[in-house]
């Protein structure tokens, strides 16, 4: 009677103290682009994996229609065997493999019980063909960037006859360029009959792709909208159950003097000295302003901050570092922090966060000699900072003896930020800090950086989201291949005269 | 197999749900949560009854319990360098060798050369931080995998070993000397059966215990910080007490309280100290959970790791003095398999293999396990081959329960 691929009634999934799931529905018509939203938290990533049997039958209640019959997966591989495919958000591909050894791995092109390479590249190819990937399937994964490996993904996915393809986050860790070429494929895909789930915080790429959206909060799904009927304040409301009217807090910058002034800063890259990844780049930031440094992927705009920071990054360094007027040296991340530098890093869980250790320990881990008295940390004062940190930065956790690994994105980059503040920075340097981060938390932190701003400290913004960057930085610099190529008033500021600073190719 | 975890996970995760309502069911719960952190105690107490039972009471006559730390000290020293190490993310293979080149060296001191016994003793921990400082160096400052260096080291020194010994033993130590391996504190306060100086000291050991204890108890709650429950704190306090009572007595009984454990507390206490309360050890746990996010804190990643080489140096050093009092004699065959040893007791006390968790409390116990295990197994009579089998097997089912646990907890 229905055209559904896919119905899932009533499921109800608990953890220990959690009910992750809270009897949702959720049908998926067969050959649609189906999207689902939510908060971190929300249940979104949950509901795959009872789904798709990560979570086997029987740990959850309610149940799942699949092409007409009811089924109960016991595991990843019996979902896979129906053409139930997912594709994590971090990516699982083995780095020192090829294209094609890792299209078919655990699906290997035999004959006569042994691996026929011929044959496996062969396929390879032809996968590659159709995911639009133009590599040689022999090539290995970790010669390949983000984008292209999410593509390898999909080309695995297809190897398997997938009917429903499920993507978690696809784009979170790819550039404007490569998003668009995978949502074009998504919708490619489509056409050859591709049943599509996608999770996504954006939301313009979900008006994009989806045919259809639902919505999860709290475990519950709030409601199904049609394309027609997609806007993004309706999604927006849905998803934080209440109106959002301004994305974006408001900031009235209090300009004061000039921390932080860079000239000439130039770094290679580590493996191979003769490439510039960091081409001259001189900026400033004054106290109470926020600066944006708009850059696509690749544009040198983490590997600035790194090198700048205690030449995490790059080799041959050279260039000029003044603090308040006076020049400082920045050769080891403990004299960047002494002169009064912190950066937040793009990703939290590989180089921000001891996800095994405490919300308290992971505040103090960059200033335990303020703690030190007599030679002796002072574990009780690190409780108490940590707790005025829970509550000033709105930590949601029972207490700061909570592991971080436990804590959602957004709360753990209110971790982050704390560790940062509590070494009392004069300038903060953050690398996409709402990656990753659902739309209500985004919000607190644009006011904490507000706030801190207004405090006196000078911040600069790296991000991928131009409306973000225009949302709160008081002035933005475009990068591109490693150079400045220009600088705007916000107010001047619109997301195509930046996008075309950030695009502007090195005059040959 | 795959689809058996989780299922017996969610079993044990519908166990968990029940609402904790009432005060009592509060309190077990706390109670039920702090003996699951605190298993290996329970491991150690398991293994003491089973022995005890085993041996007919023979494990816990005073003689035994006396020799079991001088039979043990040596890795129990070892046992808390390595945890520090492998905290930190790393391994150390060499600890034994190194014990081994050590005991040579100061046979060379205090007996070849004749110097004053402790000068020699001063001389060779200095040799042993400095051969530290040399693996420090390739680890932190080259950046060769421990594992790597301290395989080098095993060989390297073993074969240095050989060569200070020159093909014969090296004996008979100064009594001073010996004292570290075979000497006993009692009779300071007057000769008297039991010996009242060592249960002066088990007496302050209890007091000393009872009172860190509930300072840091108030000290919490004064920061507002959740704390045991007193009812539970006291039946635990009372617990140690009984244990530590019983102990001291026992020592009193025999020959007094041993030299090495008189070492082994004093490195027990500054260790916990350092390891809890110094920024030092902070960085070390700070580096074993996540390295890159340390280093990005303005952690000196590479400083901490050469210094804890060195501390291992000196504590391989000084494990190496100790057997080498001992037996009274600098031999080649010293310190074979004392790494092995000294892993498994960080490991079996709840290291964690890739680094950041572990204590040294842990450790000492671990190595406690394996010492009951051992004296236990030679009192029954049982022989090498066996023993070795079991430390085998318990190695391995410690380090599975660990895991196990983890994954229960959904870490």
């Amino acid at each position: 009677m229905t055209n559904n691929i896919l119905e899932m009634r009533g499921i109800t999934k608990t953890f220990p103290g959690v009910k992750a799931l809270a009897n949702v529905n959720f049908n998926v018509r067969n050959g649609e682009v189906h999207a689902i939203c939510g908060e971190n938290g929300a249940g979104k990533s949950t509901l795959m994996k009872v789904l798709s049997g990560v979570y086997p039958h029987g740990t959850y209640d309610g149940e799942i229609i699949y092409a007409g019959e009811e089924v109960q997966f016991k595991s990843l591989s019996d979902s896979e065997a129906k053409g139930i495919v997912i594709i994590h958000q971090e990516l699982a591909l083995s780095p020192y493999l090829s294209i094609a050894e890792n299209i078919f791995l655990n699906n290997e092109r035999k004959t006569r019980g042994l691996i026929d390479w011929n044959k496996t590249n062969f396929e390879a190819a032809a996968l590659l063909k159709r995911v639009g990937l133009k590599d040689n399937p022999t090539t290995k994964i970790n010669q390949i960037g983000v984008g292209k490996q999410q593509l390898v993904e999909i080309a695995k996915a297809l190897s398997k006859e997938v009917k429903l393809l499920i993507l978690d986050e696809p784009t979170a860790a790819l550039n404007d360029e490569d998003s668009d070429h995978l949502l074009d494929l998504i919708l490619s895909l489509k056409e050859e009959g591709i049943t599509s789930i996608i999770i996504s915080h954006k939301l313009n790429e979900i008006k994009k792709v989806a045919d259809t959206v639902t919505v999860l909060r709290d475990g519950k799904s709030i409601e199904t909208i049609q394309k027609s009927d997609v806007t993004e304040d309706r999604i927006i409301k849905d998803m934080v159950g209440r109106d959002l009217e301004h994305r974006y807090p408001d900031h009235e910058p209090q300009l004061g003097e000039e921390l932080l002034r860079v000239e000439e800063w130039t770094a290679h890259h580590p493996q191979d000295p003769t490439r510039v990844m960091v081409d001259s780049v001189s900026l400033n930031v004054r106290a109470g302003e926020i600066v944006g440094i708009a850059g696509l992927m690749g544009a040198g705009r983490t590997e600035f901050a790194m090198s700048l920071f205690g030449r995490r990054y790059g080799s041959r360094i050279s260039g000029r570092v003044f603090m308040r007027g006076k020049e400082i040296k920045t050769r080891t991340v403990a004299e960047a922090i002494e002169n009064g530098i912190a950066y937040a890093t793009e990703d939290r869980k590989t180089y921000g966060l001891n996800l095994i250790e405490d919300i308290k320990r992971n505040i103090s881990m960059a200033s335990l000699r303020k703690l030190e008295k007599g030679g002796l940390v002072n574990d009780n004062e690190e409780y108490a900072v940590a707790n005025e940190y829970r509550a000033s930065m709105n930590i949601k956790a029972p207490n700061v003896l909570v592991k971080t690994g436990k804590l959602s994105g957004g709360n753990q980059q209110k971790v982050v930020l704390s560790k940062w503040i509590y070494s009392d920075p004069e300038v903060l340097i953050l690398d996409e800090p709402t990656r990753g981060i659902d739309v209500g938390a985004k919000y607190e932190i644009y006011t904490i950086i507000n706030k801190l701003a207004a405090a006196g400290k000078g911040i600069i913004v790296i991000s991928s989201e131009l409306p973000e960057l225009l949302g709160i930085a008081d002035r933005v610099y475009a990068l591109s291949e490693g150079r400045i190529t220009g600088e705007l008033p916000t107010e001047q500021a619109t997301p195509e005269s930046v996008l075309k600073l950030m695009t502007m190719e090195k005059p040959r | 197999m795959s689809n058996e975890t989780p299922s017996t996970e969610s079993q044990a995760a519908g166990a968990l749900i029940q609402p904790a309502d009432n005060k009592f069911t509060r309190w077990l719960s706390t109670v039920l949560a702090d003996l699951g952190k605190n298993g290996i105690f329970i491991a150690l107490i398991a293994v003491i009854v089973l022995f005890t039972i085993l041996t007919d009471g023979i494990l816990l006559r005073p003689q035994n319990i006396s020799n079991l730390i001088v039979q043990n000290g040596y890795i129990l020293v070892l046992a808390i360098g390595m945890v520090m190490v492998i905290i930190a993310g790393h391994i150390d293979l060499s600890v034994g060798s190194v014990a081994a080149f050590i005991g040579a060296v100061s046979g060379v001191f205090a007996v070849h050369w004749g110097l004053p016994w402790w000068l020699a003793i001063v001389l060779s921990l200095l040799i042993g931080a400095l051969v530290g400082a040399w693996q420090g160096f390739w680890i932190a400052y080259v950046g060769i995998p421990a594992f790597i260096v301290t395989l080098a080291g095993m060989l390297i020194f073993r074969g240095l070993a050989l060569v200070v010994l020159g093909n014969q033993n090296i004996g008979s130590f100064p009594t001073e000397y010996r004292a570290i391996g075979n000497g006993f504190l009692s009779g300071l306060f007057g000769e008297s059966d039991p010996d009242i100086f060592t249960l002066v000291v088990g007496a302050v050991a209890i007091v000393a215990i009872v009172v860190q204890q509930l300072r840091t108890r108030a000290g919490r709650l004064k920061y507002g910080q959740e704390v045991e429950p007193i009812v539970w704190v006291t039946i635990k306090l009372v617990a140690v007490a009984v244990a530590i009572g019983f102990f001291t007595w026992a020592l009193a009984t025999y020959k007094g309280i041993p030299v090495t454990l008189i070492v082994l507390a004093a490195l027990v206490m500054i260790y916990g100290v350092v390891m809890n309360r110094t920024v030092f050890g902070r960085h070390i746990y700070a580096i074993g959970g996540n390295r890159h996010a340390a280093e990005l804190s303005g952690i000196k990643t590479r400083r901490v790791d050469f210094w804890l080489f060195v501390n291992m140096g000196f504590l391989a050093a000084l494990a190496g003095l100790i057997f080498t009092a001992r037996l009274n004699l600098a031999g080649p065959k010293a310190g074979d398999g004392f790494e092995l040893e000294a892993i498994s007791a960080a490991f079996i006390g709840g290291a964690a293999v890739q680094g950041g968790v572990g204590t040294i409390g842990g450790a000492i116990i671990g190595g406690l396990i394996i010492g009951v295990l051992n004296n236990g197994m030679s009192i029954m009579g049982i022989g090498i081959e066996w023993q070795q089998a079991v430390k085998g097997l318990v190695l391995l089912l410690a380090v599975a329960f660990d895991v196990y646990n983890k994954r229960r907890s959904g870490n």
